[in-house]
């Protein structure tokens, strides 16, 4: 009994650190800029676009550092058209701007790159293997794929954090997610800030495009990977990386274990026309997270001074 | 010169706060809404009805429905797909149940039970805010959008997933033609419109703007957040709800859950931005845009003569989405009910420079 | 004791004929010079740090109190406090002789209390009209259906609480800017507006936070002479924070210091001034006539 439940919990932390990997890249531009970045997704789709299309014809590394270039370009591209000209309007001007980004690059994506599915293979193992064969009968079955690439999000997730916590570029970010005028007038060049967020941002994307498009494929529907990332970041806290890593743990392995257990006793209790509560669990889980927590479990308690 | 305030005095606070208070603005409402009523059936066609009268009154609405939350209550809430399928199924259930209720109680119904649901829903917002709030929203939406897929008595166990409405009459006159349906959804879209515009004026309105600018001063003139909000949520809701049903009922005829999925809330969110948050203007101005630009750019290819896919039209409007989304936000944050008001105010100087 | 009421107390009477006593819940109606509030050995503090500790003092009906003190003294969080913004962690709020544990700002704002704030806490998208309109939102009954055809009633009531809040924009003299939206318009102008809306509401007690601050002399005894008009001819009770001690010397009954969140001194003008206590405080320069 207990090794099918670990076995959906282990799969579902795993799947968990993908999805602190995207969640990241909300948490670094909103820490940054004060900016809830919705082209997340989009820039996560674009970036496996990329990587993919290039990878066709040359090796990986190329690819890669290409895409890295492409990325990079892209945050540039941002930062100079949308960015500059909305300092200092309101949060929900900026949350707009980017769903309007998000909308524009999802066209500009399919329309340089294509819109078929395609493959990422990163020649990454892909016969299962099994763990713990002592203890539970005939062991827990765990992809290596996922396990490899759950390794690689999370030593992402943890250069990041120690980057910005030690630096003094995270200590510059800080202040201009606090108020970009004040940031201005005491010399912190705020495009040379935003420009180098976005495009770590995008570095970030890449990395999680490129696993999570290995693991499903490369379409349209990755950049509904960022939706999924939401219920992450308000349970983590917008403002908080280590938010991000247990978040996205919560959720992963809270959505697996639901779907595995949860939505059968459901589709008998209430006849249901099959499952699919993975759509919506993460998100109501969130909820009611924040009902009781309204700032995440490690955001920054919104204190209101008159 | 011609649109000028001079020599107009009001003579009463009545007067001032009239809704058209300018005598011109109101004389082109009323010029604006006649035509609409006994003009345009004149020489309208099948596919002005369809693809542009009908979707355009139907979604202002719903974008009304929206202002009233995001625009003037400052909620953002991104379950409007969520709340138009509330209304749609519930219209449909009592329509398939007691199918000799008169419809336009039907259509109130939906936007009760939307209402009920909406209420439910915005309870989350007395403690959330923001982003935050915005997420929280998504949770109602992903949820109604399963459960209208999965609990199969929402659709009275239909094998496919998606339900039908046969024919609808009111009073007896059947709603048979694009043009009957167009005069019954321009009816009911004038109503909703002006008693929208009238809670927006009233104390009410006041109280969403204020929650909105600043909810802490709110409390102090004595509005109490739980009121507000609620309010806000019930009165959206039952708007969204109303324009779920008119869409599904007299727009689609027969639907699934997809046609109210996220991508639904999206495009009633950017009419609200585009059209102008906090207007009624906006609202409608919003829908116009959303309608009529896919139109447009479907149309483009033929008038340029040159062959594109639909696939790539499809991604070239979302290109185009964005950038005017951005372009707008950059240009004129309160849309295009700002740019209306702003050349309204030259059109007071015209022809005089200043 | 309706005794010196202008039109804008309309004579205490709403629409359907009842007294404002009716509409103010809870508590008795205080004779002019008795205590109107009471604030009885507070003490707040967040986290660590102490903002007030064991503050008594009271003001009484009819009176222009000021709470004065050098900066971090605690007199904005002793507002908030008497608001119902915070909630003290020791002693009692005595309002109109009932002590009001865990107060919410509502519903001080149902009892009578208005405030303005320090960093004006307009309603940045609305007009000046409609940011004192909204003040007059406690009093207003008509619910939302008959809002809806803005018939009858509904508009009545409108227009007769649109007479009110123009006879307090005459009064304030803002006609030339009340169609304008708040955020346009300079602070002066900003704060007089916030003023208005506080007195939208009719209130018994007034609390002013700085509603001096930034400006200059003309505008200050411009605010002044308002202030005074409120108290006088409204019986408005003021409860003023300033900094100015030339303010404080000649438009305040009484005068209670606070220094790190204690009171070191409690009184008229003329005793607070001579408190070597005080002096050594922080007061300033001799107060200018």
């Amino acid at each position: 009994m207990m090794g099918p439940v670990l076995e959906t919990l282990i799969g579902g932390l795993l799947t968990g650190v993908l999805y602190s990997l995207v969640a990241l890249g909300f948490v670094l531009i909103f820490k940054a800029s004060g900016v809830f970045n919705f082209a997340q997704g989009a820039m996560v789709l674009f970036a496996a676009l990329s990587f993919a299309r290039l990878s066709e014809f040359m090796p990986l590394v190329f690819a890669f550092a290409l895409s890295v270039l492409v990325m990079i370009a892209l945050a540039y591209a941002i930062e100079f058209l949308v960015l500059r000209r909305l300092v200092n309007q309101e949060g929900i001007i900026l949350f707009m701007a980017t769903l309007g980004i998000a909308y524009f690059l999802e066209g500009f994506g399919q329309t340089i790159w294509g819109s078929d599915v395609y493959r990422i293979s990163l020649g990454l193992p892909t016969n299962p293997i099994f763990i713990l064969e002592s203890v539970f009968p005939g062991g827990l079955l765990i992809d290596p794929a996922e396990l490899i690439a759950a390794t690689i999000c999370a030593v992402m997730v943890l250069v990041l954090a120690v980057f910005f916590q030690v630096t003094w570029v995270g200590r510059a970010l800080r202040a201009v997610a606090d108020d970009h005028q004040a940031a201005q007038s005491v010399g912190i060049p705020l495009n040379q800030i935003w420009f180098l967020v976005w495009a770590v941002s995008g570095l970030v994307a890449l990395v999680a495009g490129m696993m999570w498009g290995a693991k499903l494929g490369v379409q349209f529907s990755l950049s509904l990977i960022a939706l999924k990332a939401f219920p992450v970041l308000i349970l983590g806290g917008l403002t908080s990386i280590p938010g991000a890593i247990v978040g996205g743990l919560i959720i992963g392995a809270g959505e697996k274990l639901a779907e595995v257990f949860l939505a059968p006793l459901l589709v008998r209790a209430f006849d249901l026309a099959g499952g699919g509560i993975e759509n919506w669990f993460a998100y109501m889980l969130a909820l009611v997270f924040l009902l009781v927590r309204p700032q995440g479990l490690f955001g920054e308690r919104i204190i209101e001074r008159v | 010169m011609f649109y000028r305030e001079v020599g107009r005095f009001k003579t009463s606070y009545k007067a001032d706060q009239a809704i058209f208070p300018i005598a011109q603005d109101r004389w082109f409402v009323i010029g604006l809404v006649a035509f609409a009523f006994l003009g345009v059936p004149l020489f309208a066609g099948q596919y002005l009805y369809t693809e542009v009268l009908i979707p355009v009154l139907i979604l202002s609405i719903a974008a009304i429905g929206l202002n009233i939350l995001t625009g003037y209550c400052g909620q953002l809430s991104l379950g409007s797909g969520g709340f138009m399928a509330v209304g749609a199924y519930s219209a449909y259930n009592l329509a398939l149940r007691l199918p000799e209720t008169n419809i336009i109680l039907v259509f109130l119904f939906a936007g009760v039970m939307a209402m009920l649901v909406g209420i439910l829903f915005g309870l989350p917002s007395l403690r959330i805010k923001g982003f935050y709030l915005a997420v929280a929203t998504l949770a109602s939406q992903f949820f109604l959008e399963w459960a209208f897929a999965r609990v199969k008595w929402f659709t009275n166990y239909a094998p496919s997933g998606s339900v039908a409405v046969s024919r609808i009459e009111l009073f007896g006159v059947p709603i048979d033609t694009p043009g009957k349906t167009y005069i019954l959804v321009l009816a009911m879209t004038v109503v909703l419109a002006l008693a929208a515009k009238n809670l927006v004026r009233s104390w009410i309105g006041r109280m969403w703007m204020a929650m909105r600018d600043m909810d802490v001063a709110a409390e102090i003139i004595g509005i109490r957040p739980l009121h507000a909000k609620l309010s806000a949520f019930a009165v959206s809701s039952f708007y969204i709800g109303i324009a779920g049903a008119l869409w599904a009922f007299l727009r689609l005829g027969s639907w699934e859950p997809l046609a109210f999925d996220v991508n639904r809330s999206f495009q009633v969110l950017f009419m609200i931005i585009i059209g102008g948050l906090g207007t009624i203007l906006g609202s409608f101005l919003g829908a116009a845009f959303i309608v009529l630009v896919p139109i447009f750019l479907n149309q483009l290819p033929s008038w340029l003569g040159i062959a594109i896919s639909t696939a790539m039209i499809s991604h070239i409007e979302f290109m185009l989405f964005g950038a005017m989304i951005v372009f707008f936000l950059v240009v004129e944050p309160h849309g295009l009910a700002r740019l209306w008001a702003i050349a309204k105010e030259k059109l007071r100087l015209w022809p005089f420079p200043y | 004791m309706n005794s010196g009421r202008y039109s804008l107390r309309s004579s205490g009477r709403n629409d359907d004929g009842e007294g404002h006593g009716a509409t103010r819940p809870g508590g008795r109606d205080i004779a002019a010079g008795d205590v109107l509030l009471a604030v009885e050995d507070v003490s707040l503090a967040f986290g660590g740090v102490k903002a007030v500790t064991g503050v008594s003092f009271d003001i009484r009906k009819g009176e222009i109190r000021a709470i004065i003190g050098p900066n971090g003294a605690g007199k904005t969080s002793m507002l908030n406090v008497i608001n119902g913004f915070y909630q003290p962690q020791r002693g009692r709020i005595t309002f109109r002789g009932r002590p009001r544990p865990h107060m919410r700002p509502y519903e001080a704002a149902l009892g009578g209390i208005a405030r303005t704030f320090q960093n004006v806490a307009l309603f940045k998208g609305m007009t000046a009209l409609d940011n004192i309109m909204a003040g007059r939102t406690l009093m207003m009954r008509r619910g939302l259906l008959w809002q809806l055809l803005r018939l009858g009633p509904a508009l009545t009531e409108e227009t007769h609480h649109r007479h009110r809040v123009e006879e307090i924009i005459d009064f304030l003299k803002i006609q030339h800017i009340r169609k304008v939206q708040v955020g346009k318009l300079p602070y002066g102008l900003q704060k007089r507006v916030e003023l208005g809306r506080a007195l939208a509401m009719e209130p018994d007690l007034l609390l002013l936070d700085e509603p001096m601050a930034g400006m200059n002399l003309e505008e200050k005894e411009e605010m002044s002479r308002f202030i005074l008009d409120v108290n006088n001819h409204y019986g408005t009770t003021i409860a003023l924070i300033e900094h100015d001690m030339g303010v404080v010397m000649d438009l305040s009954d009484r005068v209670v210091v606070l220094d790190h969140g204690i009171k070191i001194a409690d009184g008229t003008p003329a005793e607070v001034q001579g408190n070597q206590a005080v002096i050594e405080a922080y007061l300033g320069p001799e107060p200018s006539r």
